[in-house]
Parts: C-alpha cells; sequence; structure tokens
C-alpha cells in the first residue's frame, strides 16, 4: 500500500525519539567540558620533554643534541644549546637546552622527534586541551611548558614509559657498577701507597 | 466561569475600546486585534525552533542544544542576539532595493494569512466572507517575494533556488486549494468562522469534524502533503537543497535578513497548519464533547503544536525528493487525487447518510491508492546501457 515505507521511517524515528530517553547506551554524546571519555594509550598530539625527579629543570632529560631540530620536517623546534652542563638522567654530564621551544601551530605531530631522539626525552602527549586566545605566543611553548614528569609520561603511556624506565635502571646499574668498580680499582690502587707512608709516620 | 475564560481576551478588548473616543475606534480595534497575533506567533516561532531542534537531535539520538539555560531553552535568543549583531552582507552586484524588501514581503505576506484565522470563539481579526480565498491570495505572495530574492542576489545559486521554489510553490498551490475545496463544497461557505461553526456539533463524545469522513481524510492527508510543500519544508525542501545549491533562494542574506527569510517560512508554515486545522480538524472545537470546559484558543494551539511536531517528525524521517519525483507527486498523485476527492465529497452529499454511503466513498478514494501502489510495485525494467565511448 501507498506510504507503508513512510510509516516505518516515521516508526523507526519514534523509536529513537522515545529511546533516547530510556536507553543510556542510544545516547553516545560525550558532554565534554563536564565529562571526558577516558584516554586512549595509542594517541598522541604534540611532543613534551620528560624529566626525572622533583626538579623540572635539574631532571631534564634533554641534552640539546640538536637532532629533533634537524629532522623535523615542518621545522617547529627551536634549541639553543647551553654553555655549561649538567647531570643528564644516567648521571653523565651533559649539555642542556637553554632555550627549547616548539610552535604547536606549525607542529604536524608526525612523532619523528620522538623516533630519533637517543635520550628518550621527547615524547608525544595526549594533552589536547590547548585553547587559547592569543594565537602566537599562546601556540609557542617554551621548555618550562614543554616539561612533564616522567610520572606523567608513566601515567599516559605506561608500556612504553615502564619499558625505557627499565632500560634507564639497568643503564644506571651498570654506570654505577663500572664506577664502583673503577673506584675499587682505583682503592686497591691506592690502598697500598698511604699505608706505607702510615708506616713511615 | 468557563463561558469567562473562554471569551477573556475578547471582553478585554471590548472593556479597552470602552475608553477610546469614538474617532479612533476603527484604527484602536484593528490595533487591538493584529498586535497579539503579532506577538503569538512569533513566539511560537522561537519555541519552534527550539523544539525543531530538541527532536531532531532526540530522533538521531543526540541531545540537542542544552548549553543556554536550563535544556537549552534560551536558544532562541541567543539565536536573535547572534543574527542581529552579525554583518549584513549585500553582493555588490546585487540590486540593492529589491535585496532588502525581499525578506520584509516575505514575512508580510506571511503575516496576511493570519487575518482570516479563527484563533478561538469570537477571536479571529476579520470575518472576511471570502476568507478561504483570500488566505491563498495572501499565501501566494510569498512566491513572489522569493523570487525577488532570488533574482535580486545576482547570484546563480539563489536563482536556480528560487526557479525551484517557484516550480515547486505554483505546483503545489494547485491541490493545496482544490484540497480544500471539498470543505467549501461542504460548508457551503468560503467564511472561516463559519467553517469551524460547521464543526462544533458532536455525536455521543465524538466531534464532527470533516476529518473523520472519507472525503475529509483524503483532503487533509493531501492538504497537509500540499502544505509540507508549499512551506519549503523537508521531504520537499529542493529550493535551500543545503547539500545541491547550498541555501537557495536565500543564499546571499546574512544576519537579521536570513532570520527574517527564518521567521517567514516558520509564519507560512503555522499559518497553513492552521489552515489544516480551520478546515478540516474543526478550529478551536475540542475533540471530545467533555472537554468543552478548556477555552477554545488553548484547543486551537495544542492542535497546532500537535502539527508542528509532526512536521519536525516527517522532517527527521524523510529524505528530500528529486525534482522529478516532486513534480511527478504532484500532477500525478496529489492533483488527480484531490479532483477525486472533489467527486467523493459530491457522493457523500448527495447519497442518503448510512453505512453505504461510507462504503461507497471509500471505495473510490481507496481504488486509485490501491492502483497506484501497485504500480510501484510492478518491477521497473530498465534498459541496459551501451557505453560508445568507454572502450
Amino acid at each position: 500500500m501507498v506510504g507503508n515505507g513512510i510509516l516505518k521511517g516515521l516508526i523507526e524515528t519514534a523509536r529513537n525519539f522515545f529511546g533516547s530517553y530510556v536507553s543510556k547506551p542510544r545516547l553516545t554524546t560525550v558532554q565534554y567540558p563536564e565529562q571526558r571519555e577516558p584516554q586512549i594509550e595509542a594517541t598522541r598530539n604534540f611532543p613534551f620533554l620528560v624529566f626525572d625527579g622533583p626538579d623540572w629543570h635539574a631532571g631534564m632529560r634533554c641534552v640539546a643534541c640538536q637532532i629533533c631540530e634537524k629532522e623535523c620536517p615542518p621545522k617547529c623546534i627551536f634549541i639553543e644549546k647551553s654553555k655549561d652542563k649538567k647531570p643528564d638522567a644516567v648521571g653523565k654530564p651533559q649539555a642542556y637546552p637553554a632555550v627549547f621551544n616548539i610552535d604547536i601551530s606549525v607542529c604536524m605531530s608526525c612523532q619523528i622527534c620522538v623516533e630519533v631522539c637517543p635520550f628518550d626525552a621527547i615524547k608525544m602527549d595526549v594533552e589536547y586541551d590547548l585553547p587559547t586566545d592569543d594565537r602566537f605566543a599562546g601556540l609557542l611553548f617554551d621548555k618550562q611548558r614543554l616539561s612533564k614528569s616522567n610520572e606523567y609520561y608513566n601515567r599516559i603511556h605506561p608500556t612504553e614509559a615502564g619499558a625505557i624506565d627499565a632500560r634507564f635502571a639497568e643503564e644506571r646499574a651498570k654506570a654505577k657498577a663500572t664506577a664502583d668498580a673503577k673506584a675499587a680499582a682505583a682503592a686497591a690502587a691506592a690502598a697500598p701507597q698511604p699505608q706505607p707512608a702510615g708506616e713511615q709516620k | 466561569m468557563t463561558q469567562m475564560l473562554d471569551q477573556i481576551f475578547v471582553t478585554a478588548k471590548l472593556w479597552l475600546m470602552g475608553y477610546i473616543p469614538a474617532a479612533a475606534k476603527p484604527l484602536a480595534s484593528a490595533i487591538l486585534s493584529v498586535v497579539p497575533v503579532l506577538i503569538a506567533f512569533p513566539l511560537l516561532f522561537a519555541i519552534t525552533t527550539w523544539l525543531e531542534r530538541k527532536g531532531l537531535g532526540r530522533i538521531q539520538n543526540r541531545l540537542g542544544p542544552n548549553r543556554t539555560g536550563p535544556f537549552g531553552l534560551l536558544q532562541p535568543i541567543a539565536d536573535a542576539i547572534k543574527s542581529l549583531t552579525k554583518e549584513d552582507i549585500v553582493p555588490l552586484r546585487a540590486d540593492h532595493a529589491v535585496h532588502f524588501l525581499a525578506p520584509v514581503l516575505l514575512v508580510l505576506a506571511s503575516f496576511l494569512g493570519y487575518a482570516v484565522l479563527p484563533i478561538g470563539r469570537n477571536m479571529v481579526i476579520v470575518n472576511l466572507d471570502a476568507g478561504v480565498l483570500y488566505f491563498f491570495a495572501a499565501g501566494s505572495v510569498v512566491e513572489l517575494a522569493v523570487f525577488m530574492a532570488g533574482w535580486s542576489s545576482r547570484s546563480k545559486y539563489s536563482l536556480l533556488g528560487a526557479m525551484r521554489a517557484i516550480a515547486q510553490m505554483i505546483s503545489y498551490e494547485v491541490p493545496l486549494v482544490l484540497a480544500s475545496v471539498v470543505v467549501i463544497m461542504q460548508a457551503g461557505s468560503l467564511s472561516t468562522v463559519a467553517i469551524v461553526e460547521k464543526q462544533t456539533g458532536y455525536t455521543g463524545i465524538f466531534p464532527h469534524w470533516f476529518v473523520f469522513t472519507p472525503w475529509g481524510f483524503v483532503g487533509f492527508a493531501l492538504f497537509m502533503i500540499a502544505a509540507t510543500a508549499e512551506s519549503n519544508r523537508s521531504p520537499f525542501d529542493l529550493p535551500e537543497g543545503e547539500s545541491e545549491i547550498i541555501a537557495g533562494y536565500y543564499i546571499e542574506y546574512s544576519g537579521f535578513k536570513f532570520a527574517l527569510f527564518f521567521l517567514g517560512e516558520y509564519l507560512g508554515m503555522f499559518a497553513t497548519s492552521g489552515m489544516a486545522i480551520t478546515l478540516f480538524l474543526g478550529g478551536w472545537t475540542a475533540p471530545v464533547s467533555f472537554l468543552t470546559w478548556i477555552p477554545s484558543y488553548i484547543w486551537f494551539f495544542t492542535k497546532l503544536v500537535t502539527l508542528i511536531a509532526v512536521f519536525i517528525w516527517i522532517r527527521g524521517t524523510l529524505p528530500r525528493l528529486r525534482m522529478d519525483q516532486l513534480m511527478n507527486l504532484a500532477w500525478e498523485f496529489i492533483l488527480p487525487m484531490a479532483l477525486l476527492n472533489m467527486l467523493v465529497a459530491g457522493v457523500w452529499h448527495f447519497m442518503p447518510s448510512g453505512i453505504l454511503r461510507w462504503l461507497v466513498c471509500t471505495a473510490i478514494v481507496a481504488t486509485p491508492c490501491v492502483l497506484f501502489s501497485a504500480r510501484l510495485k510492478r518491477k521497473k525494467r530498465l534498459q541496459v546501457r551501451t557505453y560508445i565511448f568507454a572502450d
């Protein structure tokens, strides 16, 4: 009969209309500022700098090697190397970035900086709440704004961060072992000398 | 008490008129009748935009507007402020005068129809003897406004949209009028007030609405289809056709002029819905005899909101027709059905009342519907297309 299909469609839309009031799974809308979807581990948007320990500047992993700056396809990273040195994540004295800027309005979230970083210092963030009313200064992140703790990194990308932490721990242990061995050797080498001196006394 | 509530606006007007000097009485009377309509229906428009967005949202399993005020109720105010503060852009090469006049004329023409709509008992601005005729004549000014808008913009999209709108509106004007002719035949009057008064009786608890007769039911269905097309609403929204010609005849309008088009369109929809209520759904009469104590104007607006809800429901359900389907529907189905319906109304009038009259009239109406659906079901044999240059 004429209009059968129309009636069927009308019933379907009516079911949607009333169903959206009674069944929760129908309404998939997330009320964004108040509600948020749980974070997905495999997401990424903009890079950030990881630091260890409580102080963001002292614990900064970045050694200003500038590989990411050179590799960045849209050239959104700007680094100035420091003149002095400070101990890095493993404990070796290293340079650190005096200036580290990322223009996230230019960044294309390709993750190449993360891939090339030999120090695991730059990682991808998942934070998307980045609106600003200043489209120039508000989107140019300096090193303080970029720095985020290793705990934060562990929280957003647990698997990745865990692996890196384990490797770092291993490296630190090895470094400590060699340092200890060296110290022991030095002590062993140095030990006989004071004894005669002592005896002389 | 119920009598007083029912006539509260009429008595209020009479009371106010008592304080006005005799010389100013005609003008004051007109103003007192017109101003409430000028306030009530735009207000209804504001509520309808909210209702429509909410309803469509729910049909699509969304929430709809919910940021401005409780349940997004202040959305119309936000929209009004937005459209008022927007820049009013007129194309450089457009005909400025006509471009400005088109939305004004559209709203004006849409308002004209309300003059003959009986909103309640004794509540009509003018009781014209040719009220129905006046209504359709005033309604057809809308087409002029649409074409002014399309042509003055000097844009191919708006001209295309206007051409579509004109073709559609004129095509559906014919079945719209013919569908209402049955009521005029039966009521024997062109006056809207007289037509409503013909439907005031009750058999048992059921009212004597024209929609409860075979010819009335068919007439109502045809009238509503034609009214949907006439007010450019989905599924007949080709003149706007957002996906094809962007916004049709009002593509070059922005800011408050655009809002005026919106307003005019909705006012036209309310007016035709009001006419459908007057002609077929008993105007301001109560749907059952024991509810007659509820004031007449409340019944009118209840019916109007119900029809608006149906319009929204249909908009949320049906996809847009193609131009040829639209024209075929008008000229091959609705127009012949409207003509046949006039015959049915005649048969109904001359046959003695009883079950036989019902059977005969229903059979006459149902036969073409069955034949039409049989034709639709028949498998179309499509030509095999041969491509000459493709290989």
